[in-house]
């Protein structure tokens, strides 16, 4: 494949300041190279999309930006992350305060065994909020942020379990946004939901933009084009564009982009 | 080709399924036919059917016409086999041995109130007796002498006070070493530690009381100072160790299975990998600790040779630096010399099904309380 060169992407979201800037960035799994040299700026509250067809390493990116990687074994990263000007892979770095701006929903909804206020509480608790008073507050903004305090008020201490997949997904996003983090990232949120708990989530994707940065990595193409405002396609470890979501959609500047998205491959 | 079901379709499949169903089957049985026989033994006993007292009044032979064949089964101590097989002439000198042995009874019991008890009933089994040159009421297990003592309290309290150390020793370090393992621990590490944690159930309970008498029970007794050098705490301790990798192992499986999930939703939420097994991973796992903690006490309980060469006096006393004697010990120690069918030999196997009870509603009792964990967990309560 041809060494591709890929610009720094702009900002196309007016008013937005640059958050994350990440350069040459380059993840090996062991000996082999999941992420090659990998550049990208995400503006501040912007939805940004990752899209690519599997293995192309969005989700490994992903990854990057809480260093959830730093969990499997015989990974090396060169390159830098720095989140608002902050190397995040520097050595002054706590990871748990990285953990605590940079929230994550993960692919399928994993809340907790516990009720579903102890499941929202929980990252209060763990960052030292006690005050019963403010985890009320606290508890009953995040699930009404995530669109789900209508239909959990009435059972906040039963079990997280017993909610539908939609329901616990909605449950995991009041989780992250419980602590409030700057960033959220989202691996395939809605991969595991049906259409219409889908379409609710994309709903609340949108309207958590007015106040987190969301990295969003999907498989869905149409869901890309509905709730991000730039997407970055990747493959096989390389970013290959990275512009509007608008532009990569109707317009993209790369042949491969546009067989993607276009559906020929993937 | 027609329709066949049943074993015509399959015959080899239908004949598999139904030889692993006996098999199955056949534990039931087994655990069954064990219970039957054990209380069996001790079933004349529950009838107030043995009578140990020294000195009885003998009934003259000349009145066996007189007595009815139930009282005179009793009277002779046999069983209704053994009474059916005899003739009137061997239950006759049978009778004349009773009289003899009564006449035999040493002076000195001739006027001891003691030894005109029969001290298989209940209240001399469970309640404390102010026994002849006694000060006080007392509990004792005296199986052998002229006067014997078959009080199972100090038996009971010996087998609690083992286990519960034993436990309270296993349990923190065991469950602490299965999360360090299964959270915690390096891949490499971790192929490491369970093996050789495991390989520690493979090791004879013998060589455990054996390192115990010589080995523990002197660094222990350096360590805090107590009088007597082998008592229920050094006991308690080395069972710990034959109960570790029981516990230990099963904990560590059900600290694996908890789904990766929950601990990356902890992770992301910036909590520490001790916060994500402690208040996320165990809480989840509780179930399985649980089984592992009732499985390491019917271990325990059932233990029988590490106490037995570590300390065996049937003393009554709930102090841990004390001796103790466990039921599993006393079955084993004194069963050889217990006369078959006689009053000690069906107290024996009294403590068998005991035991055999204590286990069985301790399982039914843990099971009742893992399925509502299990329940709770999963959110369906």
């Amino acid at each position: 494949m041809p060494k591709l060169n890929v610009p720094e992407a702009k900002i196309n979201s007016p008013g937005s300041a640059a958050l994350i800037h990440i350069e040459s960035l380059s993840l090996y799994y062991g000996a082999s190279k999941a992420l090659k040299n990998i550049s990208l700026t995400l503006g501040e509250k912007v939805v940004t999309a990752f899209i690519g067809p599997s293995g192309c390493g969005k989700s490994t990116l992903l990854r990057c930006l809480n260093r959830m990687n730093d969990l499997i074994d015989n990974v090396r990263i060169e390159g830098s992350c720095k989140i608002g000007g902050h190397d995040i892979y520097s050595s002054d770095v706590d990871v748990i305060e990285l953990r605590k701006r940079v929230g994550m929903v993960f692919q399928k909804s994993n809340p907790f065994p516990k009720s579903i206020y102890e499941n929202v509480a929980y990252g209060l608790r763990l960052h030292g909020a006690n005050n019963k008073a403010e985890l009320d507050g606290v508890v009953e903004q995040s699930l009404r942020s995530a669109a789900l305090w209508d239909e959990v008020k009435d059972r906040l201490h039963s079990s997280a379990l017993g909610l539908s997949g939609g329901q616990q997904q909605r449950l995991c996003i009041a989780r992250a946004i419980a602590i409030k983090p700057e960033i959220i990232l989202m691996d395939e949120p809605a991969s595991a939901l049906d259409p219409l708990a889908t379409a609710r989530i994309e709903e609340l994707i949108l309207e958590l933009k007015k106040d987190f940065t969301i990295v969003i990595v999907t498989h869905n193409m149409q869901q890309a084009a509905r709730i991000s405002d730039q997407t970055a396609f990747f493959y096989i470890g390389e970013l290959i564009e990275f512009d509007s979501t608008a532009k990569i959609f109707t317009n993209p500047a790369k042949k491969q982009t546009e067989d993607y998205v276009t559906g020929r491959f993937g | 080709m027609g329709i066949h079901r049943g074993h015509q379709a399959r015959p080899v499949e239908w004949l598999a399924e139904k030889f692993i169903f006996l098999v199955s089957l056949s534990a039931i049985v087994m655990v069954f036919l064990i219970f039957l026989f054990v209380a069996r033994e001790a079933l004349p006993l529950f009838f107030g059917e043995t009578n140990t007292a020294l000195v009885q009044k003998p009934i003259p032979t000349a009145d066996l016409e007189k007595l009815s064949p139930a009282k005179l089964q009793q009277y002779l101590e046999l069983t209704p086999a053994q009474f059916a097989a005899m003739d009137k002439d061997t239950l006759k000198s049978l009778m004349d041995v009773k009289q003899e042995a009564q006449d035999e009874v040493p002076e000195e019991f001739r006027n001891d109130p003691d030894a005109r008890i029969n001290t298989t009933e209940w209240r001399y089994l469970v309640l404390p007796h102010q026994w002849n040159h006694y000060d006080k009421p007392e509990y004792i297990w005296q199986p052998v002498g002229q006067i014997q003592k078959y009080n199972i309290i100090p038996l009971l309290v010996g087998t609690l006070k083992t286990t519960l150390i034993g436990l309270l020793f296993a349990v923190p370090l065991s469950v602490g070493a299965a999360i360090y393992v299964s959270q915690m621990a390096r891949p490499k590490m971790r192929e490491i530690i369970k093996p050789t944690i495991e390989l520690l159930s493979g090791i004879p309970s013998v060589v455990v009381g054996f390192f115990a008498l010589l080995v523990m029970a002197t660094v222990l007794q350096k360590v805090f100072g107590y009088q007597t050098r082998l008592n229920a705490f050094v006991a308690g301790i080395a069972l710990g160790f034959a109960v570790i990798p029981v516990i230990f192992s099963i904990a560590e499986d059900a600290l694996t299975s908890v789904p990766r999930a929950y601990t990356q939703a902890a992770l992301a939420l910036g909590a520490s990998r001790w916060q994500t097994a402690w208040q996320i991973v165990l809480p989840a796992a509780l179930p399985g600790v649980f089984a592992a903690t009732v499985l390491g006490f019917g271990r325990a309980i059932g233990e029988t040779m590490i106490v037995l060469m570590v300390c065996s006096a049937s003393v009554m006393s709930w102090s841990i630096f004390d001796s103790a004697r466990s039921i599993t010990t006393t079955i084993a120690a004194e069963m050889a010399e217990a006369v078959s069918g006689g009053p000690h030999y069906r107290i024996l196997f009294m403590l068998g099904a005991l035991l055999f009870a204590v286990t069985f509603v301790s399982n039914m009792v843990a099971g009742a309380v893992i399925q509502r964990f299990k329940l709770k967990l999963e959110g369906k309560r």
